[in-house]
């Protein structure tokens, strides 16, 4: 090679660490925008309610303002909101219905995980695949008939006719997370139980659920926001102001007339979707640690 | 007493696998049988089976003098080890071995003694409190055997226990649980495919094949009298020579041919024992270690043969020559200073008291 290539070489290979520097310098920008212009679009709708609430309904009213900045805060509609007692209510019955159906899911959905992934039996390879097929028919296809069964069983208007539909969207999908986690399990774990003298019930006690922990966990917080944030069944099985969870409650009862009560329906809104997140964050943490404790195989 | 006996145990598995077909066995109180065999063989079968965690199809197994073919696993009073270890990981060390006793309802002190006495065997004394992810390999299949031991059960069955660990730490452990069972003397029933780890731990070895037992026997016995080609080539490494021979009734003198003006006579005392087969298909056996260089004085019955090798492998201790023989490989242990060198022709020496003579056609060693 001459010395001529050579330096004609250089600059090329040069010119070759550049752009890829300026490659990368390109795909941060890329990525950077792309998630504010995601994050605004998330955030926006939250700030608006946040800055909605808390505002004077004279504030409110005065077209000549911007909508996003807020003049003179005021607490008074989260103060109106607190001591309204149907707002109260909503949130009773909502908390009822979440805590029993959140419950009554995971006894479920882990005792059917535990037969369909552990204990052969004939059918249990075709039932699992049936209980994750009816997780797909959606829940708009499916509170017309629904309607007949709670109705049939004289629950229209009751929070218990809730606590019995609300199963059929959790559970489904509950044990099939349940079955996978179990199922990744190793066989010789039970085997060992088994041989160390556990029952079918003690291993599910004291091998299964610790060791899925973090399976049992995610299942826990998808049926908690299932139950929390159900609309469509509500919509269809509930009149009565006193046995509205918050969802429709919110909406509904919060206008006087033809006014709405932008401040109270916003304050209401961001109270109603306090307890989700008070849940991912102190679940989240179990969960992590749960993963990390995990270390199953060598 | 806690004496194992397999009568004519069967396993067929759905979709028709005959994993095990028929197999006998008596295994005495306090004694380490190994199970050895190829991967697929029937050994993880057979344990299972005695283990209650596989059902047996037909014949019976007894444990210290009870039939437990309808007994669960957790009233067999046997304890298993397993290849992955299968520890609680959500449990300490301590909670793992305890674990067991605890379900059997064993007073708190019992089991803390129980624990600490296993701890002290196996020198994890210091691990109690530790979760299994915090362990090493070793320290896990420590662990595992200590969960076994303060069971204190009639019989100990261990999986491939120690095919998760690397080389020198599987010698290491093999070692150990020598040890444990010299301590503890329960019955043991081992698996495992390594003849090594079969001839170095076992009282008696059992050697499987395609779901049937080979040979039952001590480690030396199975070495030097193996019944069956396949036992022949299994045990021992690197493996017997299996070379094509013809049987010659020369003046009188029984010979073995094995190649183009290539033969070694029969020992003068298993002349009787061949004489008949002289019209069989033969094949002849010997190891690479009765294969040796011609100086060695010490021993009788030295059999010289000239061969061009074709390749050497020094191994320090030892070196490692390849030839053929009408075209099959044969490999021969040499001294490293008896001077081979690839390409050349060397003489060697066959040690026929040590030679076997196999009928190629049923596999039986004759
Ligand atoms: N649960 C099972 N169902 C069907 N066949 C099996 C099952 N377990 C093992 N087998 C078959 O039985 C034979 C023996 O298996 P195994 O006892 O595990 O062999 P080894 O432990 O000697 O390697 C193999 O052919 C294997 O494929
Ligand atoms: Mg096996």
């Amino acid at each position: 090679m001459t010395a001529a290539t050579a330096r004609r070489d250089f600059p090329r290979a040069y010119g070759k660490v550049g752009s890829l520097h300026r490659e990368r310098l390109w795909a941060l920008r890329l990525s950077y925008t792309s998630l504010i212009v995601a994050a605004i679009i998330f955030l926006a709708p939250p700030v608006y309610m946040l800055m909605t609430s808390l505002k004077t309904n004279a504030e409110m009213a005065d077209q000549t303002l911007s909508p996003w900045l807020v003049r003179s805060p005021t607490l008074e509609h989260y103060g109106a909101t607190l001591e309204n007692p149907l707002f109260l209510g909503f949130f009773a019955n909502s908390a009822i219905v979440t805590l029993l159906v959140v419950s009554i899911t995971m006894v479920i959905s882990v005792l059917a995980a535990f037969a369909l992934s552990r204990m052969r039996f004939w059918g249990s390879q075709t039932l699992a695949t049936g209980v994750f097929l009816t997780y797909l028919v959606p829940d708009t296809l499916l509170f017309i008939p629904l309607y007949q069964i709670v109705g049939g069983l004289g629950l229209l208007n009751s929070i218990w006719g809730l606590v019995l539909v609300y199963p059929t969207l959790t559970v489904p999908f509950c044990t099939w997370i349940m079955i996978g986690y179990f199922a990744s399990i190793p066989k010789e774990l039970d085997e060992a139980a088994l041989i160390d003298g556990a029952s079918w019930p003690q291993m599910l006690l004291k091998i299964f659920i610790p060791v899925a922990l973090p399976g049992i966990i995610a299942a826990t917080i998808f049926a908690f926001t299932v139950s929390w944030a159900a609309f469509v069944y509500p919509t269809a099985f509930i009149t009565r102001p006193e046995e509205m969870p918050l969802t429709i409650g919110v909406v509904s009862q919060l206008v006087r007339g033809d006014t709405f009560a932008w401040g109270q329906i916003m304050a209401g809104a961001l109270l109603a979707a306090l307890p989700p997140v008070v849940v991912y964050v102190f679940l989240m943490d179990y969960y992590i640690a749960g993963l990390t404790a995990g270390a199953t195989k060598g | 007493m806690s004496e194992v006996n397999l009568r004519k145990v069967v396993k067929l598995f759905e979709g028709g696998v005959q994993a095990v077909r028929g197999i006998d066995l008596e295994i005495a109180d306090h004694e380490f049988c190994v199970l050895v065999g190829p991967s697929g063989c029937g050994k993880s079968t057979t344990l299972r089976m005695i283990a209650g965690l596989e059902e047996v199809s037909e014949g019976e197994i007894w444990i210290g003098g009870t039939m437990v073919n309808d007994i669960p696993p957790k009233d067999r009073d046997i304890a298993m080890v397993f290849q992955n270890y299968a520890l609680y990981p959500h449990m300490t060390v301590f909670e793992n071995m305890a674990f067991g006793l605890k379900l059997r309802h064993f007073p708190k002190d019992e089991i803390k003694r129980r624990v600490d006495r296993a701890a002290s065997i196996l020198s994890i004394g210091e691990l109690l409190d530790r979760k299994p992810k915090a362990l090493s390999g070793g320290q896990r299949q420590r662990v595992a055997m200590g969960r076994a031991i303060v069971r204190d059960p009639k019989v100990f069955l261990f999986d491939e226990p120690l095919s998760n660990l690397d080389a020198k730490l599987r010698v290491q452990m093999r070692t150990e649980i020598k040890k444990v069972h010299q301590a503890v003397k329960t019955t043991t029933i081992y698996v495992t495919h390594d003849q090594v780890e079969a001839m170095t731990l076992a009282d008696r070895v059992v050697v499987m094949n395609h779901g049937v037992i080979e040979q039952v026997g001590p480690p030396n016995e199975l070495y030097h009298h193996p019944a069956t080609i396949f036992v022949a080539g299994f045990i021992g490494s690197p493996a017997m020579n299996f070379i094509p021979a013809r049987l010659v009734n020369a003046a009188g003198a029984l010979t073995i041919q094995l190649g183009q003006g290539l033969s070694v006579p029969v020992p003068a005392d298993r002349t009787a024992r061949y004489a008949p087969h002289a019209s069989k298909k033969l094949l002849f056996g010997i190891r690479p270690e009765h294969l040796t260089e011609t100086t060695r004085t010490d021993k009788q019955n030295l059999a010289p043969i000239t061969v061009d090798l074709d390749v050497i492998e020094p191994m320090g201790m030892e070196t490692l020559v390849h030839f053929r023989i009408e075209g099959t490989p044969v490999c021969a242990r040499v001294d490293p200073a008896a001077g081979a060198q690839a390409g050349a022709p060397m003489r060697l020496a066959a040690h026929m008291d040590q030679m076997h003579l196999i009928d190629a056609d049923t596999g039986r060693v004759l």
